[in-house]
């Protein structure tokens, strides 16, 4: 039961329950679709980018709350980062869900409050979910114009 | 036998998972096998192994016999008129997908329609789809009403002069309605139209008997009825099997093969290209001889209980509402419950050892209908206990105190 409530610490359930900057921008300059066809998880991720700063980012969409605190958790993290700090703090999430579970996580200052998904580990079957919002941020950084998909 | 008898039949069923004992209601996915089946496919490759068919030395005049047993098992199974009208295939989709493409080319063209149901696995909708895009014909699609049921009026309208086959599920995967396909069919062929049934639940939670449902076609797989994977049964009307092309080519189909002409083999070989899943068919038929054993009514009512028992839980928790409320169900209870996407709850009471099924169950446009993202799904079999619709009920009163 303690990797459950690893996983579903009151962190995550309240950023599920109320996400942070849970709305619908009107003119960004980034935006992606992003879709687990596995679960059904569905996110719509918008930044206003100036310059190489994230100004302003939300979301919208439904989906498990892993999903969901995760895009809110990420939200919150990025705004006022560059693009550039956005990508390395991508790549530290990525290596902390995909660490071996087995082992303490790496630790990551920078995560802050992501740190909390490392109990995402023992559950490889929600790692998709978790990183859904990240693999959206990356398609709208590129303008790829593509819905990201997680498989 | 008794209840217990028979559980004590499945070795799988004796194990923690995290812990705790597993709980697997995820039998609409798969089935779990007795030990006659097991049995079965490890005897087949420790003594009997040999290729069927084509071989004149002993093993393979006794594993061609053992075979041709199981054809004939499963005939009597379901009642059909002869063994060649039961084809062996690797499932239920296979068997679709044979069906769609050998029917399609003998049948269906351009302007032409197919009539096919918001309920169905995409399986049943798919190979339709690519059969229709190919050709340049259309496909229907019969209303559900928001209680998971058919709607038989829209049904009956959307039968045209110029819809060439019927394909409906028996019953929903998603949400265990058993539809009325008795009727379904004759009103079909009142228009001389020919239904094709997905039977892959349909044949696991009541006795089916092809002739006095008049299906033109009737499909199902046998790792859902307690058998191997890899093997499903494809029934079709000798009138149809006969005349329509074959599908796949290969070893075994043919009569004799030139590089000026081939000429086909008959029924049901016609349809059975290359070596099939030998043991699998076996164990299929150990499979079928379990189930005669224990008795298809035995099985019917025990199930019938346990849906009661898990419609009347689920009720009962504040926030759960059930998806699919058909007057008449069978196998799968799928359920909501407000605030916890059902993805959440498959991770939590799989915690607790219990295993359902979360997500679309591959029927989106199910989903889309009734309008919700994903589903959890509990689904039962024999095997199943009213203590396991409990343990079900605390996982989920477990899911309700995390999302408090």
């Amino acid at each position: 039961m303690s990797d459950l409530r690893e996983l579903y610490q009151s962190l995550i359930v309240d950023h599920s329950k109320r996400p942070r900057n849970f709305r619908k921008m009107d003119h960004p300059t980034h935006q992606a679709e992003g879709f687990n066809p596995l679960c059904g998880d569905r996110l719509h991720l918008s930044l206003k980018i100036e310059g190489d700063l994230i100004q302003e980012i939300c979301f919208e969409g439904s989906g498990c709350a892993i999903s969901t605190a995760s895009a809110s958790l990420m939200t919150e993290a990025l705004k006022t980062k560059t693009v550039d700090q956005a990508h390395a703090l991508f790549n530290k999430f990525h290596g902390l869900i995909t660490s071996a579970p087995d082992r303490e996580p790496p630790e990551e200052p920078e995560l802050g409050k992501l740190q909390v998904f490392s109990g995402v580990r023992e559950f490889p079957a929600r790692v998709k979910c978790a990183s859904l919002a990240w693999h959206t941020l990356s398609s709208a950084l590129e303008k790829k114009g593509l819905v990201a998909k997680t498989e | 036998m008794t209840h217990s008898q028979v559980r004590a039949q499945f070795p799988i069923l004796n194990q923690l998972i995290r812990g705790k004992p597993l709980v697997y209601l995820d039998n609409a996915a798969t089935t779990q096998k007795p030990q006659a089946v097991i049995d079965r496919v490890h005897q087949f490759y420790e003594t009997e192994n040999a290729n069927i068919h084509r071989g004149v030395h002993f093993l393979s005049e006794q594993a061609t016999q053992s075979f041709e047993k199981v054809r004939e098992k499963t005939r009597a199974w379901i009642n059909a008129a002869s063994a060649r009208e039961i084809i062996f295939t690797r499932g239920t989709t296979d068997a679709i997908n044979l069906v769609a493409q050998s029917f399609g080319r003998l049948k269906i063209q351009a302007g032409d329609r197919v009539l096919i149901s918001e309920m169905e696995h995409h399986s049943n909708i798919v190979p339709w789809q690519l059969m229709c895009e190919h050709v340049g014909a259309q496909w229907d699609v019969i209303r559900m009403t928001d209680e998971g049921e058919l709607d038989l009026a829209d049904f009956e309208a959307k039968l045209t002069p110029y819809t060439r086959i019927v394909a409906i599920t028996h019953v929903s995967n998603a949400l265990g309605t058993v539809n009325p396909i008795k009727k379904m069919i004759a009103a079909a062929h009142e228009r001389k139209i020919p239904v094709l049934i997905d039977g892959a639940q349909g044949i696991v939670h009541a006795k089916v008997d092809v002739r006095d449902l008049d299906c033109d076609f009737y499909v199902f797989s046998s790792h859902k009825l307690y058998g191997p994977t890899g093997v499903g049964v494809l029934y079709g009307k000798s009138e149809w099997l006969n005349t329509m092309p074959p599908y796949q080519g290969g070893g075994d189909m043919i009569q004799s093969v030139t590089f000026h002409k081939t000429t086909y083999n008959v029924i049901p070989y016609k349809f059975e290209a290359g070596t099939p899943p030998i043991a699998e068919v076996l164990g299929f038929g150990a499979a079928l001889q379990f189930l005669e054993k224990i008795g298809m009514e035995f099985i019917q009512q025990h199930e019938k209980g346990l849906i009661q028992e898990a419609v009347k839980m689920l009720k009962g928790i504040s926030g759960v509402r059930l998806v699919g409320e058909a007057k008449e169900r069978a196998g799968a209870v799928s359920f909501v419950m407000e605030g916890v996407h059902p993805h959440d709850i498959g991770t939590i009471v799989d915690q607790e050892g219990v295993a359902i099924r979360v997500g679309h169950h591959c029927a989106q446009p199910v989903m889309e209908r009734l309008k919700v993202p994903a589903t959890a799904r509990a689904s039962f079999a024999v095997y199943n206990t009213i203590e396991e619709v409990h343990a079900l009920g605390r996982a989920l009163e477990n899911v309700r105190e995390i999302f408090k």
